[in-house]
């Protein structure tokens, strides 16, 4: 056998697999893209039925998610936060995947790059739109 | 089979040319919620108010109907094809017929209760 080169790819191999953050964000696509169809269309077509309804529908569909003073509950924060990681997630992964479409980036490194961009833009992305929705 | 010409017994057989139409659909609505999505995010950061009369108002006006609708249209076409492959790879034999059409039942009828929801508020008059 000749000695192993370090810098060829391994094969995903049920002795040689090791995790990559290219995995991790294909996972995170389809799951975050089915949490947003199931749960998140459920609930904005809660909302939008609740607007059509009349005030009363519509206090009731605010009360799941907020106190009494009107700020939001611990489900409203889970709910929302995991919404719009979500929503980032699934849309930093869909131009990534656009990219990808083209014949770019998969280079290692750069496929790797690219990758973990998408994570850190979407962790921005929701940490700067709760930031607007705390301080306006 | 085994009878008249050699294109008659092909024929109506092999690829029907629309191998690349679920691929397409999905590139092409993905594309349209990408300007959707972030139109949403930033017409409800920059709302005034989340009372049922500000909310009421927001959803009235063409510049917020309109775009809603098609956002329903575009994101809800988008989540159907999506689930579809998801099905396809864990769901399988007759389940995954019986899931098909659950999925389809779930789009539609979700889909269907977004656009009465929207036109009505867009349509009533301004809110009592």
């Amino acid at each position: 056998m000749a000695s192993r080169n370090p810098a060829r790819p391994l094969s995903p191999h049920l002795q040689v697999y090791k995790w990559g953050p290219h995995m991790l964000v294909s996972i995170l696509h389809r799951v975050t893209g089915s949490g947003m169809a199931t749960v998140g269309s459920l609930l904005l077509v809660w909302w939008l039925a609740a607007i059509a309804s009349g005030d009363q529908a519509y206090a009731t569909f605010v009360d799941v998610f907020t106190t009494d003073t009107g700020r939001l509950n611990i489900l409203g924060y889970i709910i929302g936060v995991g919404l719009t990681l979500s929503l980032f997630q699934h849309m930093m992964t869909g131009i990534r995947h656009f990219v990808l479409d083209t014949g770019a980036g998969y280079e290692l490194k750069r496929n790797k790059m690219g990758a973990i961009a998408t994570m850190v833009a979407s962790v921005a992305l929701t940490v700067v739109f709760w930031l607007y929705m705390g301080i306006k | 089979m085994g009878s008249g010409t050699a294109i008659g017994r092909v024929r109506g057989l092999g690829s029907a040319k629309h191998g690349a139409h679920h691929w397409w659909q999905q590139r092409l609505t993905a594309g349209a919620n990408l300007f959707l999505m972030l139109w949403l995010m930033i017409s409800v950061a920059r709302m005034p108010g989340y009372d049922y009369a500000a909310v009421h108002l927001w959803l009235q006006s063409a510049w917020v109907a309109v775009p809603m609708a098609l956002l329903i249209l575009s994101v809800f076409y988008h989540f159907r094809l999506g689930l579809q492959v998801v099905i396809e790879d864990y769901v399988h034999g007759e389940s995954r017929v019986v899931t098909m059409i659950l999925l389809n039942l779930f789009t539609f009828t979700l889909g269907g209760i977004a656009l009465f929801a929207i036109l009505k508020v867009a349509f009533s008059g301004a809110p009592a």
